[in-house]
């Protein structure tokens, strides 16, 4: 007895089927729009940058601009500089930093080194999480409340630093709290079995292990601050000459120049404004660019 | 053995942590403390009415629902435009691009959030409107029998729209949605990828049933954290906003002021406690706003055990 068989034909389908047309076209849809989507990105970047430097070099490249300020200049008058405004932004931001690394620092301390996973170490990381979500304009707004109406001081530089310090505090907390964390356990461990106390552990092996962490943190939340416009609006006036004092009196800065500035409609205002604009992006792009290659040459060694 | 330099420190660490806790609350009860008194001489409903007149102490009218509109329209078309793009690029820097050059671009979309705001804002009222306002009049003329894109309040032309705010706010809330979604998305457990790839899916099918599933809850985190940048910007849409008292249209061509614009343009006028006090009180509007809109964010990631 025979049975047919047909012996060319495979007895079950093929294991590997070529992909079908309808699903290699789906994937070629979604691989061209997901590149789209960076190129999007990249567009308004280049785009802003490019507008910055193509307004904003005239007036930055005159001589001027880095030691005089707009002292005595009406609206329409070229000239002057902006060292008063650069002033005013590098001090405000040197006086929240000293606020707010010390108070980071210690926050991002508590969360990794004692507060473990406690209640209140949930707790505070979660209104960590909220400051980094409060507007600049509330944050302003606070210390308005509380640092002028409630305790009676004049708006100065000095308010405006305190606001800062409520934007900049969530950032240097974030990046010191990560670094800490991957400082390797074994360092505390030996630290301990030589019998140093653990305050002592913290200060001396953990904080130098991580430290690079907590510069790269405290450069970016700098960077974050010096462009902020918001709080300033609220906390001081804008002056067009120098002054020094932080405590009392009106003070330039970047963001308030160009704020100032782009009221008046000039053509002198507009060349101020860009090349306000332009000495910002290049002061914050170098905290930005100190802050990689710091944490590019001293990376903690992990195994 | 409990040394007294371990007490120390110990208590000044917990106290940092403290005072985290205690500044949030503190943002929230001086705000409140400073706004009653306003809110009590208030004369019109401070949720209702569509006026802000605080020049004069002794006859505050100010109101929120336009302050309200505005600032939910502008952070809407931003979240709208944003989130599409923001998925894409943080697929593309997580999934498509090679894993060396990766970081670098990563880095490139991170600068986006150096900008300052207030050259976003310049360059958005000076450079773009003037590029996207053939598309906005085309819009205005072709779709326009669609409410949200009739005329509007203020003149097109001018470009101090919701339209051009939700384009720049977009612009502006793409690093923080890409960053936190990519985040999410390097944790899709490498099991569930090579699972698929052994099944033999395609990239985009393996991009669709492991890293999408995982990581949606945490790419909606990421959108609602977008959602509260963008509804607490303020200089930049206070350069590029066409102040008006007119009525709106609820169209995206409406002008206007947002909660924090509106703080911004009467910064000048804050010399008297009890105006002042108006404009606390629409700050704490969009503190509250801001809160809830956060907290919601960071409840549905860690609800998440698999992000941990």
């Amino acid at each position: 007895m025979t049975t047919s068989v047909d012996l060319e034909r495979p007895a079950s389908p093929a294991a590997f089927r070529p992909i079908g047309a309808v699903r290699k076209s789906k994937n070629l849809v979604a691989t061209v729009l997901v590149y789209l989507s960076f190129a999007i990105a990249v567009v308004p970047l280049v785009w802003v940058l490019y507008t910055v430097l193509e307004k904003g070099l005239g007036p930055v490249l005159n001589a001027d601009w880095w030691g005089n300020s707009l002292n005595g200049l009406t609206a329409t008058q070229f000239g002057g500089g902006a060292y008063h405004a650069i002033y005013g932004t590098l001090v405000q931001g040197v006086v929240c930093a000293l606020i707010s690394v010390p108070i980071g620092v210690l926050v991002a301390i508590y969360l990794v080194e004692y507060g473990a996973r406690s209640r209140m170490a949930k707790t505070t990381t979660f209104m960590v999480d909220i400051l980094t979500g409060v507007p600049s304009i509330v944050a302003g707004l606070f210390i308005y409340a509380l640092w002028i109406t409630t305790f009676g001081f004049t708006r100065s530089a000095f308010a405006v630093s305190l606001s800062l310090v409520l934007l900049m505090v969530p950032v240097v907390i974030r990046t010191t709290e990560e670094m800490l964390r991957i400082v390797p356990m074994e360092l505390r461990e030996a630290s301990y079995a030589l019998g140093v106390p653990k305050w002592k552990t913290i200060v001396k092996i953990v904080i130098p292990t991580a430290l690079s962490g907590i510069v790269t943190g405290v450069m970016l939340g700098l960077a974050r601050v010096m462009g902020e416009t918001a709080p300033l609006l609220i906390l001081v006036g804008y002056a067009p000459f120098i002054n020094y004092d932080i405590f009392s009196g009106e003070m330039a800065s970047l963001p308030l120049l160009m704020n100032t500035e782009r009221a008046t409609g000039t053509e002198a205002g507009d060349m101020r404004v860009w090349g306000a604009a332009l000495t910002l992006v290049v002061i914050i792009m170098l905290f930005n660019l100190i802050a990689a290659i710091v944490s590019r040459l001293s990376a903690i060694k992990t195994k | 053995m409990v040394r007294p330099g371990d007490r120390i420190f110990r208590s000044l660490t917990s106290g940092a942590g403290v005072f985290i806790v205690v500044l949030i609350a503190a943002i929230g009860i001086f705000l409140l403390l400073r706004a009653i008194p306003s809110l009590q001489r208030d004369n019109v409903n401070f949720l209702l009415s569509r006026d802000w007149v605080t020049s004069d102490p002794a006859n505050l009218r100010f109101g929120i629902i336009d302050l309200l509109w505005v600032t939910v329209a502008t952070s809407v078309v931003a979240l709208v435009l944003a989130t599409p793009v923001a998925l894409g690029i943080a697929l593309f820097l997580t999934q498509y691009a090679p894993r060396k050059l990766a970081r670098s671009l990563a880095y490139v979309v991170d600068l986006l959030a150096a900008v300052p705001s207030i050259i976003f804002g310049l360059w958005g009222i000076q450079v773009l409107a003037p590029q996207l306002l053939p598309f906005a009049e085309w819009l205005n003329e072709y779709l326009g029998w669609i409410p949200i894109f009739a005329l509007g309040n203020v003149s097109t032309g001018g470009g101090g729209n919701i339209f051009i705010s939700g384009v720049v706010l977009a612009v502006m809330i793409l690093p923080i949605i890409t960053a936190v979604s990519r985040e999410i998305f390097e944790r899709t457990p490498t099991a569930h990828v090579e699972g698929a790839l052994a099944l033999g899916a395609t990239k985009w099918e393996v991009v669709r049933t492991t890293v999408l599933p995982f990581g949606k809850a945490g790419f909606i985190s990421a959108a609602m954290l977008g959602l509260g940048r963008a509804l607490g910007e303020t200089i930049a849409l206070t350069t590029i906003l066409s102040a008006t008292d007119a009525q709106p249209n609820y169209t995206i061509f409406d002008g206007g002021a947002t909660f924090a614009s509106r703080i911004a343009l009467g910064s000048a006028e804050f010399n008297d406690n009890l105006t002042v006090g108006a404009y606390i009180a629409a700050g704490l509007v969009l503190f509250l706003i801001t809160f809830a809109v956060n907290a919601l964010a960071r409840t549905v990631v860690a609800g998440k055990k698999e992000y941990a």
